[in-house]
């Protein structure tokens, strides 16, 4: 199956900065395929999401979108296969949960035109998806953090994308709204097929859920696959810091941070 | 029904400013009155659209700036053309389109240095420095226009203050030929740009993933807001608080989705402006207050009332 989204040897610096943000960093990621990019912070990894969507463009290797660079989708197109959750936003105006996911369609209209029933249909496919279709005419504001970013999913449904793209859509959210978050986006790998990238902090629920992972370190690939070969105890104690022990649920890694070094850890 | 109560207001204010003035017209003799046709009607349908302009130009940079308390003259486009409209009368440039010809050329003088000042960040055009760099060129274009204004004699000084508050006794038919000509043209840039305001409200980077192409719709919004507001601002000087206040109230009822808000903002800031213009030449007649005043006066009571609804909210 050919892969939706490509990066192969990315290497990116940012404009005056003295080292490279990213470098080496290839990935691919194709439909029913759920994707985790993991690492500590200031690693690398909101960069690799701006370099997979073409918000810039990679000093050397590619980033490639459906067999056309990244970087080269006019942003109207790339929004009808790629729907994206950023990391933060801040809507200026007060605003309903339905005209929120409406902004989903919006690539999909014409200049002039009206929504057309279609682009409803396409909104109540996307709150129905989320299970939001109760909160359509709830306030954002009035939304609690898992409401709120079901909601963002679902106007990312709402563009009816292949590839969906996550950045960190767990943080701040408690046990049962951050389960229900992974469940949510492994059924719709499973169901509709979507392609998925997400970026998290969560080593356990990215080994859970997704199918491959890719752990970056300061900019640096550090290992990559499936998640029992990089959920290792050796690799996470080295990219961490920190020592950890290692266990196993549903057939899959899980680790357990420990208390105190018990020897200094390099 | 909203539309229609708003189309209402908006047929009643030219009406009013049409009926209403000091010279009292006979309703009989309305349609033969030189007055009504020479004088009252080319200036109620110039207010109107320097009103709809600054309404629909106000909605536009405050989704542009992020900021939904900016005003159109924000950015330093009032500094310019007030600068040029006082540089007209104490040279004292004759003919009639001396002093709106200065203003717009201040105007896009400001216009020009501002939007230069926002490329300093790169090729993205930040908002946040379009605004400083507004306000800026306003206190310096202001401090020239100031030290002019004290070198000038007595009824120079007096013109160019009154000018500086705005009013619309300037109107002709002549006058409103060219902005009906002119204004639709940015009109239209920003009633094309609508969907991508809406998503520019998110921020840049989740506008970008929804499909709106940031850098390009910042630019157009910027040039066409700027290019209307010069207009407005050289035909009738400085009128603020129309493009603070209607796009504010229009959300109220319109919601915050541009494609109804800025023709709601238009027809609402006509409205307004014409009937600010009516009172303007009415309350203390046979003068005449700067309409600039009047709409300070109407616009920052309800200013406050929208500010303690935001900090509230």
């Amino acid at each position: 199956m050919s892969a939706l989204l490509e990066l192969a040897g990315v290497r990116y610096r940012y404009p005056g900065a003295t080292r490279d943000a990213l470098a080496g960093v290839s990935l691919s990621v194709a439909a029913r395929q759920f994707h985790a990019v993991l690492g500590p912070n200031g690693g690398g990894k909101t960069t690799l999401v701006r370099i997979a969507l073409g918000a810039l463009a990679p000093l050397q290797g590619r980033a490639v979108i459906d067999g056309r660079p990244a970087a080269g989708w006019a942003r109207r197109e790339l929004a009808r296969i790629a729907g994206v959750v950023p990391q933060r936003e801040d809507n200026l105006f007060p605003q309903r949960v339905r005209e929120t996911v409406l902004l989903g369609r919006y690539a999909h209209l014409s200049l002039w035109g009206r929504e057309r029933p279609e682009d409803h249909a396409a909104v109540d496919r996307a709150l129905a998806a989320c299970d939001i279709a109760q909160l359509g005419d709830r306030w954002v504001w009035s939304l609690s953090g898992g409401e709120y970013q079901r909601v963002r999913i679902a106007r990312a449904l709402a563009q009816e994308p292949r590839l969906l793209v996550l950045d960190e859509p767990g943080v701040s959210l408690d046990l049962k709204h951050e389960m229900g978050l992974f469940e949510l986006v492994r059924g719709l790998v499973d169901t509709q097929g979507l392609a998925v990238l997400m970026i998290t902090h969560d080593l356990n629920l990215a080994a859970r859920f997704a199918d491959s992972l890719l752990l970056l370190s300061d900019g640096r690939p550090v290992a990559s696959g499936a998640p029992a070969s990089v959920l290792t105890q050796e690799i996470v104690e080295t990219v961490f810091s920190w020592p950890v022990a290692m266990q196993t649920i549903d057939g899959r890694p899980q680790m357990v941070p420990l208390r105190q070094p018990k020897e200094p850890v390099a | 029904m909203k539309w229609t109560l708003l189309c209402i207001v908006a047929v009643f204010a030219l009406v009013a400013s049409v009926v209403l003035g000091p010279a009292a017209v006979p309703l009989a003799d309305l349609f033969r009155s030189d007055i009504v046709w020479n004088l009252r009607a080319p200036r109620a349908l110039l207010a109107f659209l320097v009103g709809g302009s600054l309404g629909v130009a106000g909605a536009s940079l405050q989704a542009l700036v992020r900021n939904p308390l900016a005003d159109p003259f924000l950015l330093g486009l009032s500094g310019g053309a007030g600068l040029g409209a006082v540089l007209a009368i104490a040279l004292h440039i004759p003919g009639p389109w001396a002093l709106p010809i200065a203003a717009f050329i201040g105007a896009l003088a400001a216009l020009g240095l501002v939007y230069r000042m926002g490329l300093i960040g790169g090729a993205a055009l930040d908002p946040r420095i379009l605004l400083l760099g507004g306000v800026a060129v306003g206190a310096f274009t202001a401090a020239i226009t100031t030290a002019i204004v004290s070198l000038a004699d007595a009824a120079e000084l007096r013109n160019a203050f009154l000018w500086l508050w705005g009013g619309l006794s300037g109107a002709s038919w002549d006058s409103v030929l060219l902005v009906a000509l002119y204004a639709p043209i940015p009109l239209i840039v920003l009633f094309a740009a609508s969907r991508s305001l809406d998503l520019l409200a998110l921020g840049e980077e989740p506008a970008g993933y929804l499909g709106a192409d940031v850098a390009a719709v910042k630019r157009r919004v910027y040039l066409a807001a700027s290019l209307l507001t010069a207009a407005a601002v050289a035909v009738s000087g400085v009128i603020g608080f129309v493009g603070l206040v209607v796009p504010h109230v229009a959300r109220l009822a319109w919601g915050h989705r541009h494609r109804a808000l800025l023709p709601a903002a238009f027809i609402g800031g006509g409205a307004l402006l014409a009937i600010a213009d009516t009172l303007a030449r009415t309350v203390v007649a046979p003068r005449e207050l700067p309409v600039g005043v009047v709409t300070a006066l109407i616009g920052v009571p309800v200013f406050t009332l929208l500010l303690r609804r935001w900090t509230v909210a």
